[in-house]
C-alpha cells in the first residue's frame, strides 16, 4: 500500500516536473532564436526605442500628435482612440440594444417583426463585413462641394459627417472625458452618503464646468460659440468632423453589438417571473412603477453577466478598425512593429494593453453586478 | 408597447386575432400603422432596387452607372474571383467539389446518427482530407494547387474546418488539463487559457503570421497558412475548453466516482463517460461558438489571406466595379449568412429538442 502511495505521488510529481521543464525548454529556445534573429538585424531590444521619434503621423487623433512625435505617445493615442471607439460603441449599442429589446417583447406583431429581422440581420452577418460596408458608403458620398447639406446644421461628403459643434481646446476631450471619469468616481463614492440630488447634481454640475472652461479656453475671438459647417472654396469649414474611418467603425459595431445586447437584455426581460409583475400590479403600481421597481432591476440583474462578456467582445472588435485604417491601439502598433523592428516589446505592449482594458471593464461590470445583486442571496 | 401581459379571455377568429396583434389599444394602432407604413415603404424599396431596377445582364458597358438600381451583372463578372480567388480557372471544378464535400460533412454532423465519440471525428477527419486532396491535387490528373492559391469560399469553408479538426481536440485536451488534480497542469492551463481568452482574435492571428517567425526556428515555422490557422485553432480551443469543462461540471461526480471505483482507466472514463455527456449536454453553446468561428474566418484577411472577404473586395477593388459595392457587399453578406443563420437555426433546433428530452 505505501509502496503504491509513493509511486503515485512519484508519478504525479515526475508528471508535473516534466511539465514545468518543457515549458522553460520551450521560451528558452524561443527567447534564444529570437535573440538571434534580433542581433541578426541589428535592432537593439529593450524599451528605448519609445523615446524615439516615429516619423509618421496617424490620420485620427485625440491629442496632438504628428510625425515628430515618440512611440510612446503614438502609442498612447492609439490606445486613447480605442478607448474612445469602444466607449462609443458600448453606449449607443447598449442603447439602440434597449430599444431592439423592447421591440421584441413588445405585444404589437409589426414591432416584433422589425426588432427580429433586424437582429437576424446584422447578427447573421460578420461585423468586418459590416465595416467594410459602411466605410464604402461614406466614401462613395458626394465630394465637398456637392455634399448632402441637412438645413444647414450638417453636410455628408466623402469627407466625414459634418455637425455643428462647440470648439475646445487642444486636448480637450480627454480632460472632458478624465471629468466625467471623475463624476464617475464621485458618484460610486458618495453613494449611501449624500441625496441623489447632491450626488447627480455634483456630476453634472461638475463635469459641466469643465466643459464651459474648456469651451472658454478653446474660443477665438470673433468666431460665433457653436460652429455651424459651411462650404468654404473646396472643403467644409467650421463644426465637429467626424471622419470616416471612425464613423464607418462605429456604426459597423454599434449595429452589430446593438443585435447581440438586443437579445441579452430581451433574455432577461423574459426571465422576470410574470408573478411578480403581477403582484405588483395587485399592489395598485402604476405600469411606470412596476417597469421601474420590479421589472428593470430583476432584468438588469438578469442580463449583466452576459452583458458584461459582450461588453468585453466588443471592446476587443475594435480591433477590425484596421478593415478602415483608422489608428486604433492594434493598428498603431502594428504599424509601429513595422517601421521599428521592436516585434517583440511591442507585441507585449500589445497584449498588455488589451488585457488591462478588457479586465476594467470586467471589474467595473462586476462591481455593479455585486451592488445591484439580490442581499444575503447568491 | 406595453409587455405582453397575459390575456385571460383569448378570442379566436381573423378579426380577433387582428386587433390583439395589431390594434390592442390607440397606441398599439397608431404604432402598427406608422411601422406598417414604414415597412412597406421599405419592402418596395429594396424590390424596386434589387429585382424591378436591377440589371442583371449586361448589353453595354456604361449601362450600370445611370441605372436606379442593382447592377447584378458584377457578380456574373466577378463571381468567380469572388468564390475562388485566384484559384487557377481550370481546376475550379475541384474548388467547387470540395466545397460540396465539406458542406456535406457539416449537415452530415448535424445529424443524431454521427453522434459519437468515435463516429464524429472519423467522419470530420474524412471529410476534411478529402477536401484538402482535392484542394491541393498533385495526383492522378489533377496538378498541385498550393495553398498560397487558394481562395475565395473555399479558403473560408478550409479555415472553418481546419479550425474546427485541429481545435477540437485541444479543447479537449485543455479542459482535461484544466480540471486535471496535478496543481501545475491545471494552474498552467488555466492560465493559458484566460490569457488568450482576453486578447483580440485579430492579435493572435498576427503573432502568428508576423512574430513567430521572427521567435521560432524556421524549421517549426510551418507556411503562413498554417501558422495561422493553429493559432486560430488555439484561440478556438480556449473558448470551447470551458464550454466542455462546463458540460463535463454538469455530469454528476458520482459517475466519475463510480468508474474509478470500477478500475476504469482514465481515457476510458474520458471517451466513455466524460465526453459524450459534455458534448451533448452543451451542443447549443459549442453551435454557437462555431457560429462566432465562422464569422471570424473574415478577420483572417487582415493577415494577407485572400478568403471570401478578401476577394469580394477585390472584386470592387478595380475602377471598372468600384461603384457596384453594395451589389458586392450584398452577396457575400448572403453567403455568410446562409451558413451562419443555417447553424444558428439548427443549434435552436437542438436546444428545443433537448428541452422536450430527447437530449
Amino acid at each position: 500500500m505505501r509502496q503504491l502511495l509513493a509511486s503515485r505521488r512519484f508519478r504525479r510529481a515526475a508528471i508535473q516536473t516534466s511539465f514545468i521543464l518543457l515549458v522553460v525548454l520551450v521560451v528558452y529556445g524561443l527567447v534564444v532564436t529570437s535573440q538571434r534573429n534580433i542581433v541578426a538585424q541589428g535592432i537593439a531590444t529593450g524599451f528605448g526605442f519609445l523615446e524615439r521619434t516615429t516619423g509618421w503621423p496617424i490620420n485620427f487623433s485625440v491629442i496632438e500628435v504628428s510625425a515628430r512625435s515618440t512611440y510612446s505617445r503614438i502609442i498612447f493615442a492609439g490606445l486613447l482612440n480605442t478607448m474612445l471607439v469602444g466607449f462609443l460603441t458600448l453606449f449607443f449599442a447598449s442603447l439602440l440594444g434597449i430599444l431592439l429589446a423592447l421591440f421584441r417583447v413588445s405585444s404589437n406583431t409589426l414591432m416584433k417583426i422589425v426588432g427580429t429581422t433586424y437582429v437576424e440581420v446584422f447578427r447573421n452577418v460578420p461585423v468586418v463585413l459590416q465595416v467594410f460596408f459602411w466605410y464604402a458608403v461614406l466614401t462613395h458620398l458626394p465630394g465637398p462641394k456637392q455634399a448632402y447639406n441637412l438645413w444647414d446644421i450638417a453636410m455628408l461628403s466623402n469627407r466625414g459627417i459634418v455637425l455643428p459643434g462647440i470648439p475646445l481646446v487642444d486636448g480637450g476631450l480627454v480632460y472632458l472625458a478624465l471629468a466625467v471619469v471623475a463624476a464617475g468616481l464621485w458618484l460610486w463614492l458618495s453613494r449611501e452618503r449624500l441625496s441623489a440630488v447632491v450626488r447627480f447634481g455634483g456630476a453634472l454640475g461638475g463635469v459641466g464646468v469643465i466643459f464651459v472652461i474648456l469651451a472658454v479656453l478653446g474660443h477665438e475671438a470673433g468666431t460665433p460659440i457653436l460652429s455651424l459647417p459651411e462650404l468654404k472654396g473646396l472643403r467644409i469649414a467650421g463644426g465637429v468632423t467626424l471622419k470616416p474611418e471612425m464613423t464607418a467603425l462605429v456604426i459597423g459595431l454599434v449595429l452589430f453589438g446593438a443585435a447581440y445586447i438586443g437579445e441579452i437584455i430581451r433574455g432577461g426581460l423574459i426571465s422576470v417571473d410574470r408573478g411578480k409583475l403581477e403582484a405588483g400590479r395587485s399592489l395598485g403600481l402604476s405600469t411606470f412603477q412596476i417597469n421601474r421597481l420590479i421589472l428593470v432591476p430583476l432584468a438588469l440583474r438578469a442580463s449583466l453577466p452576459s452583458l458584461t462578456n459582450q461588453y468585453v467582445w466588443l471592446m476587443k472588435a475594435t480591433t477590425v478598425g484596421l478593415a478602415v485604417g483608422f489608428p486604433d491601439y492594434f493598428a498603431v502598433i502594428s504599424t509601429s512593429i513595422n517601421q521599428s523592428g521592436q516585434t517583440l516589446e511591442l507585441l507585449a505592449l500589445l497584449m498588455g494593453g488589451f488585457i488591462v482594458l478588457n479586465y476594467s471593464i470586467a471589474f467595473v461590470m462586476n462591481a455593479i453586478n455585486d451592488r445591484i445583486k439580490i442581499k444575503g442571496r447568491s | 408597447m406595453s409587455l405582453t401581459l397575459s390575456n385571460p379571455d383569448n378570442p379566436t377568429g381573423f378579426v380577433a386575432a387582428l386587433r390583439k396583434h395589431f390594434f390592442a389599444t390607440k397606441l398599439d394602432a397608431v404604432i402598427s400603422l406608422v411601422f406598417g407604413a414604414l415597412i412597406i415603404w421599405f419592402v418596395m424599396g429594396v424590390v424596386d432596387w434589387a429585382i424591378l431596377d436591377a440589371i442583371f445582364r449586361l448589353e453595354n458597358r456604361d449601362q450600370c452607372t445611370y441605372e436606379a438600381g442593382a447592377c447584378w451583372a458584377v457578380i456574373e463578372s466577378r463571381g468567380r474571383l469572388i468564390m475562388f480567388g485566384l484559384y487557377p480557372y481550370a481546376e475550379q471544378w475541384r474548388s467547387t467539389l470540395a466545397c460540396f464535400v465539406i458542406i456535406a460533412t457539416m449537415v452530415l454532423s448535424c445529424v443524431p446518427l454521427f453522434w459519437s465519440v468515435r463516429r464524429l471525428p472519423a467522419l470530420w477527419v474524412g471529410g476534411f482530407t478529402v477536401f484538402v486532396l482535392l484542394m491541393r491535387g498533385g495526383f492522378w490528373n489533377m496538378p498541385l494547387v498550393t495553398s498560397e492559391q487558394w481562395g475565395g469560399l473555399a479558403l473560408t469553408l478550409f479555415i472553418f474546418s481546419a479550425v474546427f479538426v485541429i481545435g477540437m481536440p485541444l479543447a479537449v485536451l485543455f479542459a482535461l488539463a484544466r480540471r486535471s488534480d496535478l496543481p501545475v497542469i491545471a494552474k498552467s492551463f488555466g492560465l493559458i487559457i484566460d490569457f488568450v481568452r482576453s486578447l483580440p482574435l485579430l492579435t493572435i492571428l498576427f503573432a502568428a503570421a508576423v512574430v513567430v517567425p521572427l521567435i521560432a526556428p524556421e524549421a517549426l515555422q510551418g507556411n503562413k497558412l498554417m501558422r495561422v490557422v493553429v493559432a486560430f485553432a488555439v484561440f478556438f480551443a480556449a473558448y470551447q475548453a470551458e464550454i466542455i469543462r462546463a458540460g463535463m461540471q454538469s455530469t454528476s461526480a458520482g459517475q466519475e466516482e463510480a468508474a474509478i471505483a470500477l478500475g476504469m482507466p482514465y481515457w476510458s472514463l474520458v471517451v466513455d463517460i466524460l465526453l459524450p455527456q459534455a458534448f451533448r449536454n452543451t451542443l447549443p453553446s459549442t453551435i454557437n461558438q462555431a457560429v462566432i468561428t465562422f464569422k471570424e474566418t473574415s478577420i483572417v484577411t487582415f493577415v494577407g489571406f485572400f478568403e471570401l472577404m478578401a476577394s469580394g473586395n477585390a472584386a470592387i477593388g478595380t475602377g471598372e466595379w468600384g461603384n457596384q459595392y453594395v451589389e458586392v457587399y450584398v452577396f457575400l453578406a448572403f453567403i455568410y449568412f446562409i451558413f451562419v443563420f443555417g447553424l444558428s437555426r439548427y443549434g435552436a433546433w437542438l436546444e428545443t429538442r433537448m428541452r422536450l428530452g430527447h437530449g
